[in-house]
């Protein structure tokens, strides 16, 4: 399984792939969570907002850092 | 509207804080509270309601929208859906990328980038909460031109060339986007979200700003500023809006000052001047642009806003 976040590398999406790490541990993920600072991948999928949570490159949180709970359902739902 | 809050506000002051009336300090107290109270029922309705409104039109839908626009209904559709986007400077890069890359025209593009952190949610409450709905109004019309002929202005400056090569390289279709589709509850979880997100980030700028204010409020005299900052002063304008540059984040407390600054003889043209720079013309929105812009166009680009910032200072100083 392949997580990734996406960001422009502000303080929301280092927390937002910080907590996704946290998240993906409690959710037994062993895959490890990915983090890129390329904003033209974000612009690729024709997404204009950051940070971007992608499971399996499909996006799933545009733009928001929600808290734990919310993306841990976020997360779940779409493995 | 309020008068409950002001019911409350009393009681605390009085009764519970018994505080004498009519001194300055229950006048700063009551004030605090009373302020307090509403700025923040008011940010978590509005931001709310904005948020869900937002839910059906994200930035990728707002890029359909405008792709199918010519350039003057462009700048001004573009100045007004700003209005319901936030912005975050974390998304100015991919957001520019995303227009230009789609090929909505330059001008257009900054219409959009002027008026979607000018006339933000935040900075909307807090005027009609401190300052009431006609100054609320006067700012959203005046930060809507600035950004609509400001957009047009720079369309009109052919300035393609002082943009990174790189940005043009790439392109994309903008009708193809891929955003989790959302139901119902998703929308208000994700409004909720939102508006927890921003309580969390703002409140103590909001406290810190209204207790100043206060304090300013209640211990001032009147008119302590008029003699440096009343509408005679022909240099309070520009020096407003320089101060108002490198304030950005901070927004949400240098409201509620200016509002009790206001009060003490600062005119209102200077007051709305300043809030407008303090929103528009932010100094770390402007060193991410230059990872896309050269240096010259992020200078058009506010030399351009803040003509525009200063003349409505000036115009408001004049008929208000």
């Amino acid at each position: 399984m392949k997580i990734e976040v996406i960001g422009s590398g502000c303080k929301k999406c280092k927390s937002l792939f910080e907590l996704t790490e946290v998240v993906s541990r409690e959710l037994g993920i062993n895959d490890t969570v990915l983090y890129s600072t390329d904003v033209n991948k974000i612009v690729a999928m024709g997404l204009m907002s950051s940070p971007v949570l992608t499971v399996n490159d499909k996006p799933v949180l545009v733009g928001i850092l929600p808290d734990k709970e919310r993306l841990k359902e976020i997360i779940s739902k779409n493995i | 509207m309020f008068y409950p809050i002001q019911l409350l506000a009393d009681w605390l002051t009085y009764t519970v804080f018994g505080i004498i009336p009519n001194t300055l300090l229950a006048s700063a107290v009551n004030f605090f509270i009373f302020d307090t109270i509403k700025i923040f029922i008011l940010l978590a309705v509005i931001v709310f309601v904005v948020s869900i409104i937002r839910s059906y039109l994200p930035p990728e839908k707002i890029r359909v929208i405008l792709s199918r626009k010519n350039k003057y209904v462009g700048n001004v559709l573009a100045s007004l859906l700003g209005i319901i986007t936030p912005f975050c400077s974390c998304s100015a890069i991919p957001l520019f990328l995303g227009f230009v890359q789609a090929g909505i025209p330059l001008g257009t593009t900054f219409s959009f980038l002027i008026a979607s952190p000018m006339i933000n949610e935040v900075a909307l409450v807090l005027l009609l909460g401190l300052f009431g709905w006609k100054i609320a109004l006067i700012y959203i019309v005046s930060g809507l031109i600035i950004a609509i002929f400001s957009g047009i202005i720079i369309e009109h400056l052919k300035v393609e060339n002082l943009v990174e090569s790189s940005v043009y390289e790439n392109s994309v279709n903008g009708d193809n986007f891929d955003l989790p589709s959302l139901s119902h509850k998703e929308r208000i979880n994700y409004a909720l979200d939102y508006t927890k997100d921003i309580l969390k980030k703002v409140w103590p700028y909001i406290l810190i700003g209204i207790g100043l204010g206060a304090w300013i409020h209640g211990y001032l005299p009147a008119d302590f500023l008029a003699e440096y900052a009343g509408s005679g002063k022909w240099y309070a304008v520009p020096l407003a809006v320089l101060i108002g540059i490198p304030l950005y984040s901070n927004a949400a407390g240098v409201i509620p000052l200016v509002s009790a600054l206001t009060e003490k003889g600062v005119s209102m043209g200077t007051t709305l001047a300043f809030m407008m720079s303090v929103t528009a013309l932010s100094l770390p929105e402007f060193m991410i642009l230059k990872k896309v812009m050269k240096i010259k166009l992020i200078f058009i680009f506010a030399g351009i806003v803040s003509v525009g910032i200063v003349f409505t200072g000036y115009l408001f100083n004049i008929i208000l």
